[in-house]
C-alpha cells in the first residue's frame, strides 16, 4: 500500500504570509498557505464564490481574502466568513521535519468531488 | 507595629501601613486600584504573583487563543503602573505560607514580608478530573497564558484536539483551537452545553451552530481514561468504550476556589475562604476577594462580582465600609458570530412564568422567566441587544406588569417607538447599569467620563476603560456619547478598518511623528486588534510607509493585492492581462511586432486597445508572465502599471506638430509627464492627459491631472474622473511654460500622495478637502511647489525601476512557479 502522505516540498519554500500552488493531474489545483503565525493550511485553490484563485489572495490571521471579489475564506475550514456563505474543500496536511505533506486520500478526492459539495 | 519605631520625617513609605497582596491577578490588582483611588497614601503595597508577568485580563485569554488579540493588548497593569504607585511586585515567586502570629508571609524563594493587612486573592484552580492519564504530556488546563501557549504549540502541528467540558471556558477553548486549524471534539458530561447558563433549547441551538462549524460535540459523555504512548497523550476513552483520538486534551471541567494557603493558615474555609460583607476572613487582619472566597454561601467564577467585592473591600480598608451584598450575574460567550446572553435563574418551577420567543429562520431564541411580575432569569440566543436592559430590570427587581405585553420584543418596542432608536435604549438604562462587563464600568461612570471631556469612543476607552477590552459594548458607549453630547460628538474620522480604532489621517500622521518604519511596528504601537491586519489595512499601511520613507522602506509583497504583486491584471478565469507602457500613447512598428509575437507565442486570447491609449494582452498564465515580460523588455518596453494604484497612463492628442488646430506640443508634453511620473505608487490609480487645444480630444477634463494647451500657455486641471461617478475637473491654474506645467504636476501628485487616504481617487479627495484648500496649498506660498516637486523627484529615484525587468532577472521566482505537482501515478491506490 502506498503511503498516506505526499511530500510536496519544504516549509521554507513558502514565505510566511504567502501561498503556493500544487497542480493535481486530473484533479483540482491545491493552494498551500503559510500564515504569519507560522501555520500551514491547504485548500482547493478555488473560491466558493466565483472560483477565484485563493492562493493569490492576501493572507491575514487564519484567513485569506479572495483576489477577485474579496470574499474572506477561513484557512482552517474553507468556509466563507462574515456575511458570505459557501465552502471550499480543505485538504488535510501535516508538517514534519521541515517538510509539507498532503493527505493522499484528500488529494485523490479532488479528482471526483464537486468542490461545492465537499463540505 | 513597625511604624512606632520607624517613624522618620513623615515619609509616607515609613508611616504607611503595610498591605501585602497574595495574587497578582484581576482581583488583587483591582482591589489595590480601588484602594489607591480612595487614599493613595494609606498603604505601602507589596503584591506577590505566581506567574512571571504583570497583571492581565484573564477573561481575554480566549481571544488570544483565537488569534484575535495579542498578549500586550490584554495587559491591564503595565510595569509603569506598579512603579508609579510605588508598589513592589514580586512576580514568579508564589507565597507558600502565612505566619499569622508574626504577621509575616513567606515566598517560595524564602522572601519574608511583614503585613499589617493581608489580602488573599489567589483566585481559583482548574479542576483536574482524577482519571488515569491525567498527568500525560499534552493534557492541559485553560487558566493562564502558559496554558494558552501550550495549546498554540500543539495547534501548530494541527491534528485532533479533545476539550473535556462544554461550559463557557471549554467552548471558548474549543473555538480557539478550531480557528487554529485543529479538529476539535468537545466531551461534555451533562446532556446539554453550558447547562449552568443556558436552558435546553438554547443549549441545543448552540450545539447545532458549533457542529455546523465543524466541531464534534459529545454530550452525556463521561471520560474514563486518557490514553498515551511514551508519556504523550494520543486520545481518550469514554465510559461506553468509544475512543476519540487527540494530540492535545484540554481539561475545562470547572474551577475550584484556591484555598490551599488559607487552609494551611487555619482560616475558616468551606468551598471557598469564608468572608463577611467587608471581605474580612476569620482573622480580622486578613481579607480575601475574588474567586477564592465564599460569601453568603456562594462562590463566583465570573468577573462582575469581583468588581463589586473590590469596591466593598476598598471602602472597608479606607474606613468607610459599605459592604458587599452578593451579586446577580450574567454571562456572554466570547465566540465570534454567536450571540448568547444569560442572566439570573432560569430553572423555572412553581409560580414562575415563561415568555418565549422563537424565530427559527433567524436562529433567534429568547426566554424570560418571571416571578411575581419581576424578571428573575433571561436567556437570549441569536439576538442579545436587549440583554443589558433585561439584566438591569432583573437586578432592580422592577415590576414589569405594565410592559409585560411587549417585553419579549425588547426595550424599543415596549417604549412605544416603532422606530428602533438606539439612543432611547441607552437613555432608559439607570445610572448604575453596567455598560462594560470586561472592565466593570457603569453608565454613570461613562457619562461622568464624557462630561469630563472624553468626547469620542477612543477618549472614553482611554479614560474609564469602557469598551477598551472586548469591544462588545462599543454601541452602548457610542449611544451614551450621542445622548450626552448631542451633536458635539467627535466623529473621529472613520477608522481604517475593523483592526484599528485609528483613522487614515491619524495613522499617516503617527507614521511620520513616531518614525514607524514597518507594518508590524505600526500594528504593535497603535494597538491593532488583529495579529496581522486584514486585506484593507495591510495594503494601505504598505503604501503609507512607502510614501513616508522612500528608498528606505522595503515594499511588503504580502501586503500587495495580487495585481501589484504579479504586475499584471487578474481576470475572472485566473489568467492575467499584460499592458506594456506606450509613452504618451505613441508606439512603433517594432513594439507592435513584439506585442504580436508575444500574443502568438503565449496564446493570448484577446488583444484590446484600452481607453488609455495602450494595448492589453489577455489570457496569460502567471507562470508565463516572466517570459512575456522578457520578450517585451527586449523590444524596449517596460511595465505599463495598468494594474497598480499608481500612475497609469498619460493620454495625448497629436498636438501642434500635426493638427491644424494644435497650439502646443501636447504629445511631447504628455511623453515628458509620463517619463517624470511613471512607476510612482499612489493612493489610487492616477491618470493624466494633455490636449493640444480646447477641443480637448485627449479628454483631459475627466483626468486626475489634465492639461489643456491654449495659445498663451497651459491650463492645468485637477480632480476629474470618468469612472462610476463622472466628475469634470476643476481649473487649478494657468502657467506659461512647459517646465512650469511639469513642476506643478509633480507638486500636485506629491500633495495627493501625502494627503489622500488609500483607495481615494483625486475626485473624492478634492471634494473632501475642498478646491480652495488644494489651491491654497499649492498657490499661496511660491516656495511650496518646488518643495513638493522635489520630494516627488526624490521618491521617483527609487520607484523608476521596471518591475518586469526585475522579475525577468529572477526576482521572486516563487511567485510565478508551482510549489510542486502531483501526478496521477501518485494517487492511484488512494
Amino acid at each position: 500500500m502506498a503511503q498516506d502522505w505526499i511530500d510536496i516540498g519544504a516549509t521554507s519554500a513558502i514565505e510566511a504570509g504567502m501561498a503556493a500552488t500544487v497542480p493535481v493531474e486530473g484533479g483540482e489545483e491545491i493552494a498551500v498557505f503559510h500564515t504569519m503565525q507560522g501555520q500551514f493550511y491547504a485548500l482547493v485553490n478555488k473560491c466558493p464564490h466565483k472560483a477565484g484563485p485563493l492562493s493569490q489572495g492576501i493572507v491575514h490571521g487564519d484567513s485569506v481574502s479572495c483576489p477577485l471579489h474579496n470574499w474572506r475564506i477561513s484557512l482552517a475550514t474553507g468556509e466563507a466568513l462574515g456575511e458570505d456563505k459557501g465552502c471550499t474543500p480543505s485538504i488535510a496536511m501535516k508538517v514534519e521535519e521541515g517538510r509539507l505533506f498532503l493527505s493522499r486520500a484528500a488529494v485523490a478526492a479532488t479528482r471526483t468531488q464537486v468542490p461545492q459539495k465537499a463540505c | 507595629m513597625n511604624a512606632q519605631t520607624a517613624v522618620k520625617s513623615g515619609d509616607p513609605a515609613q508611616t504607611a501601613e503595610r498591605l501585602v497582596v497574595i495574587g497578582n491577578g484581576m482581583a488583587g490588582c483591582r482591589a489595590v486600584e480601588e484602594i489607591l483611588a480612595r487614599n493613595p497614601a494609606r498603604y505601602k503595597v507589596t503584591i506577590f504573583g505566581a506567574e512571571p508577568r504583570v497583571n492581565y485580563n484573564r477573561i481575554m485569554l480566549s481571544p488570544v487563543l483565537a488569534g484575535e488579540k495579542s498578549f500586550d493588548e490584554i495587559v491591564l497593569n503595565t510595569e509603569q503602573w506598579y512603579t508609579d504607585n510605588n508598589i513592589d511586585l514580586v512576580s514568579g515567586d508564589p507565597v507558600e505560607s502565612i505566619d499569622r502570629t508574626r504577621k509575616i508571609v513567606r515566598s517560595a524563594s524564602g522572601r519574608e514580608e511583614h503585613y499589617d493587612k493581608l489580602l488573599i486573592a489567589t483566585g481559583s484552580d482548574p479542576f483536574l478530573i482524577p482519571i488515569p492519564g491525567a498527568d500525560l504530556e499534552g493534557v492541559v488546563t485553560f487558566r493562564d497564558l502558559d496554558d494558552v501557549e501550550r495549546m498554540l504549540a500543539a495547534a501548530k502541528s494541527g491534528g485532533d484536539a479533545v476539550v473535556i467540558g462544554g461550559g463557557l471556558l471549554g467552548l471558548e477553548a474549543a473555538h480557539g483551537l478550531s480557528l487554529r486549524g485543529m479538529k476539535v471534539t468537545v466531551v461534555h458530561l451533562m446532556p446539554t452545553l453550558m447547562e449552568r447558563q443556558l436552558d435546553e433549547a438554547a443549549g441545543y441551538l448552540l450545539q447545532s451552530e458549533l457542529e455546523s462549524r465543524g466541531q464534534t460535540i459529545l454530550t452525556g459523555a463521561n471520560t474514563k481514561i486518557i490514553h498515551g504512548v511514551e508519556g504523550k497523550v494520543v486520545g481518550i476513552e469514554l465510559e461506553d468504550g468509544s475512543r476519540v483520538k487527540a494530540s492535545i486534551v484540554v481539561m475545562a471541567a470547572g474551577i475550584r476556589p484556591a484555598t490551599g494557603l488559607a487552609k494551611q493558615a487555619d482560616l475558616e474555609c468551606e468551598r471557598g475562604i469564608l468572608v463577611d460583607d467587608n471581605m474580612v476572613t476569620s482573622d480580622p487582619a486578613i481579607l480575601a476577594v475574588g474567586e477564592c472566597v465564599q460569601h453568603r454561601g456562594l462562590c463566583y467564577g465570573l468577573v462582575a462580582p469581583l468588581w463589586e467585592m473590590c469596591r466593598a473591600l476598598a471602602d472597608h480598608l479606607t474606613d468607610t465600609p459599605t459592604g458587599y451584598h452578593g451579586s446577580v450575574t450574567s454571562t456572554k460567550l466570547k465566540v465570534s458570530g454567536i450571540d448568547l446572553f444569560s442572566a439570573g435563574d432560569f430553572s423555572g418551577g412553581e409560580e414562575c412564568e415563561d415568555i418565549v420567543l422563537r424565530d427559527a429562520s433567524r436562529g433567534v431564541y429568547k426566554r424570560l422567566v418571571l416571578k411575581d411580575n419581576k424578571i428573575i432569569g433571561a436567556v437570549l440566543y441569536g439576538e442579545t441587544a436587549d440583554g443589558n436592559w433585561y439584566f438591569d430590570l432583573l437586578k432592580k427587581e422592577e415590576d414589569i406588569a405594565e410592559i409585560r405585553e411587549g417585553l419579549i420584543f425588547g426595550q424599543a418596542f415596549t417604549q412605544g417607538g416603532n422606530t428602533l432608536d438606539p439612543s432611547a435604549a441607552v437613555a432608559a438604562l439607570s445610572d448604575d447599569a453596567e455598560i462594560c462587563g470586561c472592565n466593570g464600568v457603569s453608565k454613570g461612570e461613562v457619562v461622568a467620563c464624557i462630561n469630563n471631556g472624553a468626547h469620542s469612543v477612543d477618549a472614553v476607552r482611554g479614560t474609564c476603560k469602557a469598551s477598551a477590552s472586548c469591544g462588545s459594548c462599543t454601541d452602548l458607549v457610542e449611544g451614551l456619547l450621542a445622548l450626552t453630547l448631542g451633536d458635539e460628538v467627535e466623529q473621529g474620522a472613520a477608522t481604517m478598518c475593523g483592526c484599528t480604532s485609528f483613522g487614515h489621517d491619524d495613522v499617516r500622521r503617527l507614521i511620520l511623528e513616531k518614525s514607524f518604519k514597518s507594518i508590524p511596528e505600526v500594528m504593535q504601537e497603535l494597538h491593532w486588534s488583529t495579529p496581522d491586519g486584514c486585506s484593507k489595512c495591510r495594503p494601505a499601511l504598505n503604501y503609507y510607509l512607502l510614501c513616508a520613507w522612500p528608498g528606505e522602506y522595503v515594499d511588503d509583497q504580502k501586503s500587495r493585492f495580487v495585481n501589484e504583486r504579479l504586475h499584471a491584471n487578474i481576470q475572472k478565469d485566473g489568467t492575467y492581462s499584460v499592458v506594456p507602457r506606450m509613452w504618451g500613447g505613441i508606439t512603433t512598428p517594432q513594439e507592435l511586432r513584439a506585442i504580436a509575437d508575444v500574443s502568438d507565442r503565449y496564446g493570448a486570447r484577446l488583444l484590446k486597445v484600452t481607453g488609455g491609449q495602450r494595448l492589453d494582452i489577455f489570457g496569460i498564465h502567471k507562470e508565463d508572465l516572466p517570459a512575456v515580460w522578457a520578450d517585451l523588455n527586449a523590444a524596449g518596453m517596460v511595465s505599463g502599471h495598468a494594474y497598480g494604484k499608481s500612475l497609469r497612463t498619460v493620454k495625448t492628442c497629436v498636438g501642434s506638430e500635426w493638427c491644424r488646430f494644435g497650439t502646443q506640443d501636447s504629445t511631447g508634453l504628455g511623453v515628458k509627464l509620463e517619463q517624470m511620473s511613471w512607476g510612482s505608487w499612489m493612493p489610487h490609480k492616477f491618470k493624466m492627459a494633455v490636449s493640444g487645444c480646447p477641443r480637448n480630444c485627449a479628454e483631459a477634463t475627466i483626468k486626475d491631472f489634465g492639461v489643456v494647451c491654449v495659445d498663451s500657455g497651459y491650463e492645468l486641471h485637477i480632480g476629474g474622473n470618468g469612472g462610476i461617478k463622472v466628475r469634470a475637473t476643476d481649473l487649478l491654474c494657468r502657467v506659461d511654460t512647459e517646465e512650469e506645467a511639469l513642476e506643478m504636476s509633480a507638486a500636485f501628485i506629491q500633495l495627493y500622495r501625502e494627503d489622500a487616504h488609500y483607495l481615494e481617487r483625486t475626485a473624492p479627495w478634492l471634494e473632501r478637502k475642498g478646491l480652495e484648500w488644494i489651491k491654497s496649498q499649492l498657490l499661496d506660498d511660491p516656495a511650496t511647489v518646488p518643495t513638493l516637486a522635489a520630494r516627488f523627484y526624490h521618491s521617483q529615484q527609487f520607484m523608476q525601476d521596471d518591475p518586469w525587468a526585475q522579475r525577468v532577472a529572477g526576482d521572486r521566482r516563487d511567485l510565478h512557479s508551482h510549489l510542486g505537482a502531483i501526478g496521477a501515478d501518485q494517487l492511484e491506490d488512494a
